[in-house]
């Protein structure tokens, strides 16, 4: 009986966040109210909250998560000093030239701003706003254009030093520099996926992406090399860094983050964009997205507190240990699920609510034919699985994240049907990336060695 | 009612003078973080210990300043995340009963018990003087009496949000927004 409690409690929850009230609280509320209901059957001892300081004093004193400021930090600083647009403008020119050019610079963007990428919209919202004005003034057809913005601006996400990894990291308790190479490859392979779709229409569907009039690339060729030389290659040279000396167990990622941060403030500095404005705008996101994050934690560490003082994770755990057809009817199950929160609820969210109740479950189906892997490459595997599954729920209509966030920047001309019509051919290659990464689980293990 | 909006904007003042010092604090984390990795570094290339416990741990207590303190004011700018997709189509006065029931009855209580649990946790803290158990590491009871300012400080801010959406489903609104100016 208690363990139905924990049940109603867990759709309690989803009521209360679907009400619009702030997650954090909702979570939270959900789990006190829950607290006051079970005592009062008996079914709850509220003695189990004297752990509450201690946990608290547990997320404040965490290692993992204090690399969190300093990698949102830099992200918000490369674009808030507008780099990604120079970067933008000098892909523009380099690629420009060819056709479908315009469209691979936004996808390289993308990839390159990573680090930024917290919450979906931000960076769906800051793409969306740079390059969907200059891909249509160029005559790129307009649902091209929406699937290639809406799909690079969730991409960075699961390429690393995305912070939703760090947060992943956490949650699944392996190390953040594992996660972040487990994820590399498959991030880079769904990338260039996307270059090879836009390469494709290149060839075969030319008038949809034409090439940039002569009098925009034309210029002088030691101008565009001055060009490449400062403003290309120092923000790739200090992405590079940051992650090959997490890598190379230089440094930690808090470390890396750190130093992160003072590159990108040189990196501003040297092009002029290190205004007073910029900066405390940089830190005021930084503040905000950090502390919502945490606050977040602090939500859901309370609601999973009482959800396992009811018995609710032993019974999510024995319903999907005795699910029918085993570890592959459970993977299944949880990718469906994942994909359908994802309408609903952000990235952060879900890793807080999904991943404590599901992971002893998957460690017990490890090591089985369809989860073949054991220990930290099953964890690290299953986190880049969920990503790009997240990824592909973000752009799926009509509930997508992406979309919504595309439909609000996106100039009237552009017609809703049109940027659903440009996300199909993306996620056709999303899904396929995922089933490759459940089949072959090499792909994110190989280079962990 | 002049009274509680007064009220609520003297709060909106603190949560947004708490926002300003995070933002402050975010800065020095920045520094306090690039120091303790150069140090660490150079450390050891020339093979001496030159990183001290005590950056580290201020470190982290800087982070935890941060979204501790933050927390009110990320409230008054209702930047904590919601699922919008039903409450972004609520009327104006819709959204202001979602916030008024939520405040009230998750937001409130939610601080309410984490303060009576946590304050003897800090009192023990204090009486004790308790320090890190690390060599040269910094007294722990500050950081601890964070987390009762934090829950105080966000649960004022719950109470001036819940006095606006009071004034909004009275038709109070024009107050309202003059008070936000």
């Amino acid at each position: 009986m208690s363990e139905w409690l924990g049940v109603l409690m867990f759709l309690g929850a989803l009521l209360l966040i679907f009400s619009g009230y702030p997650v954090a609280f909702s979570l939270g509320g959900a789990g006190l109210v829950f607290a006051v209901i079970g005592g009062l059957l008996g079914k709850f001892d509220w003695i189990l909250f004297t752990a509450l300081p201690q946990r608290l004093f547990g997320i404040m004193s965490n290692f993992v998560l204090l690399a969190i400021p300093y990698f949102i930090l830099m992200g918000t600083l490369l674009q808030r000093s507008g780099l990604a647009e120079d970067l933008l403008e000098t892909f523009g020119i380099l690629f420009g030239r060819l056709r479908g050019g315009l469209a691979i610079g936004v996808i390289l963007v993308g990839t390159l701003l990573a680090a930024a990428t917290g919450v979906v919209g931000a960076t769906v919202v800051a793409m969306g706003m740079i390059s969907l004005p200059i891909m249509l003034r160029y005559g790129y057809s307009a649902s091209l254009a929406s699937g290639v913005v809406a799909a690079s601006g969730t991409l960075g996400q699961v390429i690393p030093p995305s912070v939703v990894l760090i947060v992943l990291g956490d949650q699944l308790g392996v190390s953040v520099g594992d996660l972040f190479l487990g994820s590399l490859l498959p991030g880079l392979a769904m990338a260039s996926m996307y270059l090879l779709y836009v390469v494709g229409m290149a060839i075969f569907q030319p008038k949809q992406v034409p090439a940039l009039p002569p009098e925009v690339t034309d210029i002088p060729k030691a101008q565009l090399a001055k060009r490449v030389v400062l403003v290309m290659l120092p923000p790739l040279l200090l992405i590079v860094i940051v992650l090959g000396s997490i890598f190379r167990g230089l440094a930690t990622p808090t470390e890396a983050g750190a130093m992160g941060v003072l590159g990108a403030l040189v990196l501003a500095a040297l092009n002029r964009r290190l205004t007073l404005t910029a900066l405390t705008k940089a830190l005021r996101s930084t503040v905000e997205l950090t502390t919502m994050v945490m606050v977040l934690l602090v939500g859901a560490t309370l609601f999973s507190l009482v959800f396992r003082g009811l018995g609710g994770d032993d019974l999510v755990k024995e319903a999907f240990l005795n699910i029918p057809g085993g570890a592959l009817s459970f993977l299944a199950f949880v990718n469906l699920l994942v994909f359908f929160l994802g309408f609903f609820l952000d990235y952060f969210e879900i890793v807080f609510i999904l991943v404590p109740l599901v992971l002893p479950v998957v460690v017990s189906f490890g090591g089985t034919d369809v989860m073949p892997l054991t220990g930290t490459e099953l964890l690290v595997w299953f986190g880049v699985m969920m990503g790009v599954n997240l990824q592909t729920s973000f752009l799926t209509p009509p509930f997508g994240f992406s979309l919504f966030y595309l439909r609000g920047v996106a100039p009237p001309s552009v017609k809703t049907t049109q940027i659903y019509a440009g996300v199909v051919p993306f996620i056709m290659i999303q899904l396929v990336a995922l089933l490759l990464l459940i089949r072959f689980p090499g792909l994110v293990t190989w280079v962990m060695g | 009612m002049q009274f509680l909006l007064k009220l609520s904007r003297w709060i909106d003042r603190i949560s947004e003078a708490m926002g300003w010092l995070t933002i402050g604090l975010t800065l020095v984390m920045v520094v306090v973080g690039v120091y303790n990795a150069v140090t660490r570094y150079l450390g050891q290339f020339i093979g001496v210990n030159l990183s001290s416990n005590l950056y580290i741990e201020v470190q982290w207590y800087l982070f935890s300043l941060i979204f501790l303190l933050g927390a009110c004011y990320v409230l008054s700018r209702n930047e904590h995340v919601r699922v919008d997709i039903l409450y972004s189509r609520f009327s104006r006065k819709g959204k202001a009963w979602i916030d008024l029931i939520g405040g009230a009855f998750l937001l409130l209580p939610l601080c309410l018990v984490i303060l009576t649990y946590s304050l003897p946790s800090v009192i023990n803290s204090w009486k004790i003087l308790e320090q890190s158990s690390d060599a040269s590491g910094l007294p722990r009871y500050p950081i601890k009496s964070a987390i009762i300012l934090a829950f105080m400080f966000l649960a004022l801010q719950g109470i001036s949000e819940i006095i606006k959406q009071v004034a909004i489903l009275l038709d109070h609104e024009s107050s309202v927004s003059e008070v936000n100016q």
